[in-house]
């Protein structure tokens, strides 16, 4: 087959993406020079950021059966692009005591970026399990980059075994589905999954969601995260919560509310989701209430958030249902780089371990006021309060869920209802942390001319778009219409 | 646009007084001081500016003496919608009075983080100011969840930790989870009232005067209905759901309680006299025997819990609950003189509440224990505060010249007419306000002083305050006519809506 202009055009920000990381290799290769080789990622993920308006230009392409480039998957395109660049930018400064060869991580980062984005495009099976594993299989390394911590070590086994065992039930599940359509495109199956759901279908499709569930930590399947979060740099920890997660979650919804819809209408599936969004609401929260360290919490937190964008998912149909999923996520995402990224701005790669203790964070406000201010707003908006965007994401969830008017509707309302009253607890137990009586010793201690390098920066604008989204959501209602106009066509 | 600077002036404040911590400590006390006194007068000159004789809640003729609107989120149909009239001018001027007397008053109790402590007293007032102006459902939650969270930091950083009782940290939380996850009941009855309104006329809309027109199921009316109650049975607080009060208000700072107590709860009767009951007067009409029954309860418990106390703090707190309860019942009286109380004891009681606290700090700051066993005998130890301490408890117990009696005698004698038994078991509560005021008088003044060495007396900033506010009640109790003029329309409008629905609903005429 032809490749037109267009079509190319349609696919720069993966071209652009995965070119960067070969300049980055190479670059490495030639000399290992922190700051230049950061640079090479940085301008090649920026450019790639700049592209996607470019690629918006040429309208929805099909690009090979693999790829459809249109509006939702331009939009998470961007948006994993965003976070992918916001974890960089903590990288730099975090990884600067780091004793061993640094630049690695880029390569990494770049690689899983590349992953995320043939996920937003993917409109095949093939596409899907590819990206899901550049994504995967990159993460591996990133989750166990700082080696000189047991931590880390323990949390890139976990993660590599467990993800590669839900990868192969994803895998299992697929073939299940190809042997009995076919075919492996979305758009074929499509349509015929409603009609035909023979028990092989059913289990080929339940296995695909368990390996989706996998990876976005939905309950029963959640085992790992906390630990995952906990043992992973916290940059590669913010990298995890957003672009990984926005990529998976992207790609799933693209198959479950625009293409096979008709699975959401078959009840054993319907009931089973319904049921995992409960449970991870309910685990996700409970399980945060006894913790101390603060990236666990944000672990089981992210549990939470996601089964709260499932209930969005089954209750708020292809319409509602992708504007408010495309808001939540843009919303969840700079909430997370904001938190996470108090916490890379805290910590050194060098030391034995991330300032993750809640007694880290203790009477920081007194240290670093603004700091803390900034750690308050990502906690509120967590928590889904008013004034933040949180609240702004979880208006959208309960809206959907008001207007569904089922049993399910009514139930996953109750347990969002009772999952954010315990919810609070616990993010107010870190907050205030924040602004007690500050102790005689502290181990860590952000550099006090934090807010003037780029990774402060970054944190800086994630926290005031929090505060921005929150207080004139509008402007994002807005954007989410792009993403929102492909889902209808 | 006048009422975007009555919410903008203390977030203003708040944040210049936060800042100017660096310069010294007086600076942001000043600050703070300067913007809420601009509030009040600002407050006031609108007060005497217009007139509210013409306002009115009543549906589709609602009137504003001031109105603001500009879009907000127009994807939901949300807007920037404040309207002012007759009874959020009381509760702003109420607020804005009790803001000042929070300044002030903190003003040697509070030595750390002095520029923090105001910028969060500051804010709650701002929030409050935007939930009596809200016209648009979204923003009256929006604010309504903004203040619990300076109010949270008030309790958790400068309060104090009894002995005994929680810790100030788990006693803001307490706070916190009560109103948060109340409110999200609100939330919910507010989205429900907003879809059915959509499904009907086809148009997303949160603001007030759409959402009047909303026609509902019975059913569906009654669950909405109880999303709102709920939420605002908590603030208020209505009996079982009132656990978060006597610790919050335990460990709070004085500052904070007199917010809590003086404008905090009254957010909650101005919910419903706003939104719960013209939003849904049918099951409104239903609930209202048993909405009368629980402030019954609560009369009669408040009171009695009260008495128990040993601390002097706590027991405030309770009386609370009592006072509040004859709010509760003259709301669902739906009488027009019992509404007309509702007001004055709102008042009345932000006011004379607000003087226990402010006393009960007072007594804290110099004898550093709230118990009442530590106490006894001030009479022989101090030359002021004795009979200033005995006036308040006079305006407690509902003594006649005072404000609270003027309230409280109202709302019985609208009661009166609507239901006997209650009107009964409510002036029960007179009495008990009579025994539990007069123990602690008789704890703390009278008896035999703990030892003979003086207490160092009110100083002339102490004094200042107790003295307005003892005017103020003075005032409210002998001629409260221009209170009762300001509101009379708006609770007017309240009683048309619910006699409406009343009519209909026993399938008579509606009368006029």
């Amino acid at each position: 087959m032809t490749f037109t202009v267009q079509q190319f055009q349609a696919l720069l920000p993966l071209v652009i993406t995965c070119a960067t990381s070969v300049l980055v290799m190479l670059s490495i290769a030639w000399r290992r020079h922190h700051a230049f080789n950061t640079l090479v990622c940085m301008l090649g993920l920026n450019a790639a950021l700049v592209s996607v308006y470019f690629a918006a230009q040429v309208g929805p392409q099909a690009v090979t059966p693999l790829f459809i480039v249109d509006g939702y998957s331009l939009f998470f395109t961007g948006l994993i692009l965003a976070a992918g660049l916001a974890s960089v930018t903590l990288i730099n400064t975090y990884i600067d005591s780091f004793k061993y060869n640094r630049e690695e991580m880029y390569l990494l980062m770049t690689i899983a970026t590349a992953g995320g984005i043939v996920m937003a495009s993917a409109h095949h099976f093939a596409s899907l399990f590819i990206g899901l594993e550049l994504l995967s299989v990159s993460l591996f390394g990133l989750v166990g980059y700082s080696f000189h911590r047991p931590r880390a070590l323990e949390a890139a086994i976990k993660y590599l075994v467990l993800s590669a065992t839900a990868s192969a039930v994803l895998l299992f599940g697929i073939a299940l589905i190809y042997s009995q359509f076919g075919s492996l495109a979305f758009s074929e199956i499509g349509p015929q999954l409603h009609e035909d759901a023979r028990p092989i279908v059913l289990i080929g499709l339940a296995m695909l969601l368990i390996g989706l569930a996998f990876k976005l930590s939905l309950a029963p399947f959640h085992l790992w995260t906390p630990d995952v979060y906990e043992g992973a740099p916290a940059p590669v920890g913010a990298f995890l919560a957003t672009a990984a997660k926005v990529a998976v979650f992207a790609v799933t919804v693209r198959f479950l509310l625009l293409e096979a819809i008709g699975a959401l209408q078959i009840p054993a599936i319907f009931h089973t989701l319904a049921a995992i969004a409960i449970a991870s609401i309910l685990v996700g929260n409970l399980l945060a209430l006894r913790q101390n360290n603060i990236k666990r919490i944000l672990g089981y937190s992210s549990i939470a958030h996601f089964g709260y964008l499932l209930v969005l998912l089954l209750t708020g149909g292809p319409v509602f249902g992708v504007e408010g999923f495309a808001a939540y996520l843009t919303i969840y995402v700079v909430t997370s780089l904001s938190s996470f990224g108090v916490v890379t701005l805290m910590s050194k790669c060098g030391q034995d371990r991330d300032a993750d203790q809640l007694h880290d964070l203790r009477g920081l406000f007194w240290r670093r006021p603004y700091l803390a201010t900034l750690m308050t707003v990502s906690l509120l908006s967590l928590g889904g309060i008013p004034l933040t965007a949180g609240f702004i994401g979880k208006f959208y969830v309960i809206v959907a869920a008001m207007t569904f008017q089922s049993s399910w509707g009514w139930a996953m309302l109750a347990a969002i209802v009772a999952g954010s009253a315990v919810g609070i607890y616990f993010y107010l137990r870190v907050m205030v942390n924040l602004y007690l009586a500050k102790p005689g010793m502290h181990k860590f201690e952000a550099q006090l001319g934090w807010g003037q390098h780029t990774s402060g920066l970054m944190v800086l604008c994630a926290s005031a778009l929090v505060v921005y989204i929150g207080v004139y959501p509008e402007t994002l209602m807005q954007l989410v219409q792009i993403a929102k106009a492909a889902g209808v066509q | 646009m006048i009422l975007t600077w009555l919410i903008l002036i203390p977030f203003i404040g708040g944040l210049l007084s936060w800042q100017t911590e660096r310069i010294g400590s007086r600076a942001p006390r000043w600050i703070a001081l300067l913007s809420m006194l601009g509030l009040f007068g600002l407050a006031l000159k609108l007060w005497l500016q217009h007139d509210y004789s013409l306002t009115g809640v009543g549906s589709g003729q609602s009137k504003w003496v001031e109105e603001f609107q500009v879009d907000w989120i127009p994807h939901f149909g949300i807007s920037f919608h404040l309207g002012l009239d007759g009874l959020s001018m009381l509760m702003i001027l109420l607020s804005a009075f009790l803001g000042v007397m929070a300044v002030i008053c903190s003003w040697t109790e509070v030595t750390k983080k002095v520029g923090f402590f105001h910028l969060n007293l500051l804010w709650i007032l701002g929030a409050v100011v935007g939930v009596f102006l809200a016209l648009d459902l979204f923003l009256f939650f929006f604010f309504w969840e903004m203040m619990l969270i300076p109010m949270y930091f008030l309790v958790a950083l400068w309060g104090h930790s009894a002995p005994g009782g929680l810790g100030r940290v788990q006693a803001a939380t307490k706070f916190f989870i009560y109103t948060q996850s109340s409110g999200l009941l609100m939330l919910l009855a507010i989205v429900g009232l907003v879809i059915v309104n959509y499904s009907a006329s086809g148009v997303i809309s949160f603001d007030y005067a759409v959402l009047l027109e909303t026609k509902l199921a019975p059913g569906m009316e009654w669950v909405l209905m109880l999303g709102f109650f709920i939420a605002f049975a908590v603030k208020f607080p209505i009996v079982p759901f009132h656990g978060w009060l006597p610790d919050t208000h335990t460990q709070a700072p004085t500052a904070g309680s007199v917010d809590l107590a003086g404008i905090l709860l009254k957010t909650a009767a101005y919910g419903m006299m706003r939104f719960a009951i013209p939003l849904f007067p049918n099951a409104s009409v239903e609930l209202a025997p048993i909405a009368m029954w629980l402030g019954v309860v609560g009369i009669i418990y408040g009171a009695l819990v009260a008495y128990a106390q040993t601390d002097i703090k706590r027991l405030i707190a309770y009386t609370s609950i009592s006072h509040m309860g004859f709010v509760l019942i003259g709301i669902y009286s739906f009488n027009a003189i019992a509404l007309q109380g509702v007001v004055v004891q709102m008042i009345a009681h932000g006011i004379s509440a607000a003087g226990l606290f402010i006393m009960s700090g007072q007594l804290y700051e110099r004898l550093h224990t709230r118990e009442m066993s530590q106490m006894g005998g001030f009479y022989a130890r101090m030359r002021v505060l004795p009979p200033v301490a005995m006036f308040f408890a006079a305006a407690s117990l509902g003594l006649p010249g005072l404000g609270n009696f003027v309230g409280e005698f109202l709302i019985l004698l609208g009661t009166f007419k609507v239901s006997l038994p209650i009107t009964l078991f409510a002036t029960s509560g007179l009495v008990l306000g009579a025994a539990y005021s007069l123990i602690m008088v008789q704890r703390t003044l009278h008896g035999a002083p703990q030892d003979a060495t003086p207490i160092r007396d009110l100083g002339w900033r102490e004094l200042g305050m107790m003295l307005t506010l003892m005017a103020i009640l003075v005032w409210l109790g002998l001629y409260p006519q221009p209170i009762l003029d300001t509101s009379a329309a708006v609770m007017a409008g309240v009683q048309q809506a619910v006699a409406q629905a009343a009519h209909l609903s026993a399938g008579l005429p509606i009368a006029h």
